[in-house]
């Protein structure tokens, strides 16, 4: 293993000085050439991108404190440890070739790898992405989604993966399944953009993306061993309760980015994901109160993540009482998927990154359809709602092809690292905790 | 009168729970320890010092229980705590000089129930 890793280390070396050597002089001719047919790069537009990709950014870490906080304390740092890794390996599978994968133009499965190393990614816009910012910025924006969409699926194999696997279903998860879609709904010529799917910040390519892998792995690893008669109490409710907070302060970014551009649209994003995030989060307390007697925190905070991921993929394209309403309709389906589908079925998504993820992008795609409408964002469609009933039908191929294409490779990519490497830690190693059999670490002290 | 007083697994509590309610053993005291016995402690490394044999989380279970009820609380207890492997715990049974239920200052076997 140790081996294998240096072999690793020299071969990411020299990778990269190659690469990174011959984009620097590619860039220097590019920018020569392209001058004078370039649109101009808005300044505004600019720093709002950038600085939405920084609270982006604050997401993962958010959520690492999100689903940290609800695993017992022995797991805890694995959580933590998963997730900041995740923004490392991903960060780097991005600039060497996740974006080109994702954004490169062309109709087939991928992109393609001529923007391998960010070659040609450079500082003039690309107009079919985003006119006013410079290309690279657009890169870095949608870096940060492409990490925390598979940090998202470690809530369902909490508490139970080996760490080597862990890395390794990630890079191949994020290269085979998060990369297609992104170009399929996003990529200058992916088909289902080409079909005219509405997903503003990543319903699809995000969320139901996620929520899907998140069952299956759930599913194919197991049960945690405690879980048959007793559900875990959260071990630190206060960290989950940051850890929402952070992800809802970095959803500004996540939703009021995708406007790529300092305007009206994007203040339109801001305000109808904070008012969904409101009524959602309101929702849950209230439906805790009704059939569970009491208003819960966990609760509160786990509608607030399910309105702002339905909000998403409808953010630039809905009113602020549309919003109140899909903020207020996903709170229910989600409490009835994590309350009472969950149990029923008897699988074990333990910090419920299908129920909350799956089930809440699934709604929101679908919700995109029927509450779209142009009076808000004139280069979007106009719902079933507002006239449209096709757009609902887009919506709902979109989700059914999201939907089936991650059921389908995510078992594939478990099944082989299963196959290889093992992906679930052994009994004892279990009950010690990952913390201490995966890290070599505890998180907290008992005596000093 | 005897004092049990178990060391087990801490993920092992809630079967041993469930045995000692089954058992008829309502009143019970847990608290977390730190221990080991014959199984190897876990190593720790924090920025490349490394700290080995350290005391692993085990849970110390309290019983106060009349005579007759402590067999069927040994049983309960190893039933619910036995995994087979080494660092399943050791139970210790000690004699009870007496035992004052706070609330009435009733003595002895009637307080202990």
């Amino acid at each position: 293993m140790k081996k294998l890793l240096t072999v690793f280390l020299i071969v990411l070396c020299v990778l990269t000085t190659n690469v990174f050597g011959k984009s620097g002089t590619t860039q220097s001719q590019e920018t020569a050439i392209a001058v004078p047919a370039s649109p101009k790069v808005d300044t505004g537009d600019t720093a709002w991108v950038l600085i939405s990709s920084a609270l982006v950014m604050l997401m993962t870490p958010g959520l690492a404190f999100f689903y940290g906080g609800l695993v017992r304390r022995k797991n805890y740092l694995s959580i933590l440890m998963q997730c900041f890794i995740a923004l490392a390996v991903l960060s780097l599978q991005w600039v060497l070739f996740g974006y080109s994968l994702a954004f490169g133009p062309g109709k087939g499965f991928w992109g393609g790898l001529q923007w391998f190393g960010l070659n040609g990614v450079g500082f003039d816009p690309y107009p079919a992405y985003a006119a006013t910012i410079p290309h690279n910025a657009f890169m870095i924006f949608q870096g940060m989604f492409a990490v925390i969409t598979p940090a998202l699926i470690i809530g369902a194999f909490a508490e139970r993966m080996k760490f080597s696997a862990f890395l390794i279903f990630t890079l191949l998860w994020a290269t085979f399944v998060y990369d297609p879609i992104a170009h399929w709904v996003w990529g200058d010529g992916g088909w289902l953009k080409n079909l005219g799917v509405l997903d503003f910040a990543g319903g699809t390519v995000v969320h139901i993306n996620a929520g899907i892998a998140a069952l299956v792995t759930a599913i194919v690893v197991g049960k945690r061993k405690c879980y048959e008669k007793h559900p875990t109490a959260p071990h630190n409710l206060p960290f989950s309760v940051l850890g929402a907070a952070l992800l809802w302060f970095g959803w500004f970014g996540f939703n009021a980015g995708s406007a790529l551009g300092a305007n009206g649209l994007a203040a339109n994003a801001f305000i109808v994901t904070n008012t969904a995030a409101s009524a959602a989060a309101l929702c849950w307390a209230l439906l805790d109160w009704l059939f569970n007697g009491k208003p819960t925190i966990l609760g509160t905070i786990s509608g607030a993540v399910a309105g702002l991921v339905a909000i998403t993929p409808a953010a630039g394209f809905v009113g602020v009482g549309s919003a109140i309403v899909i903020g207020l309709l996903v709170s229910v389906f989600c409490f009835v998927a994590v309350g009472f589908v969950k149990h029923k079925f008897g699988y074990d998504d333990s910090l419920d990154a299908f129920g909350v993820h799956g089930i809440g992008g699934i709604f929101g795609a679908l919700a995109t359809g029927l509450f779209a409408s142009k009076a808000i964002n004139a280069a979007g469609a106009d719902g079933l709602f507002f006239g449209n009933a096709r757009q609902f039908t887009i919506q709902l191929i979109a989700v059914a092809v999201t939907v089936v294409y991650a059921f389908i490779v995510t078992l594939i990519i478990y099944k082989l690292v299963d196959m290889v490497i093992g992906v679930r830690v052994v009994e004892e190693e279990e009950a010690i905790g990952l913390d201490l059999t995966q890290h070599n670490e505890r998180a907290y002290t008992m005596l000093e | 009168m005897k004092l049990i007083i178990a060391i087990i697994q801490p993920h092992r509590l809630e079967c041993v729970k469930e045995e000692l309610y089954k058992a008829e053993v309502n009143l019970i005291t847990v608290n977390e320890v730190l221990g080991h016995g014959r199984q190897k402690g876990v190593t720790e490394v924090y920025r490349g010092f490394k700290e080995t044999g350290n005391l692993l989380r085990k849970v110390r279970l309290e019983i106060a229980v009349n005579d007759n009820f402590v067999e069927p609380t040994i049983k309960a207890i190893i039933k619910g705590a036995q995994t087979g492997e080494m660092g399943d715990g050791k139970i210790f049974i000690v004699p009870l000089e007496e035992c004052v239920r706070i609330r009435t200052s009733e003595k002895g076997s009637m307080a202990i129930g």
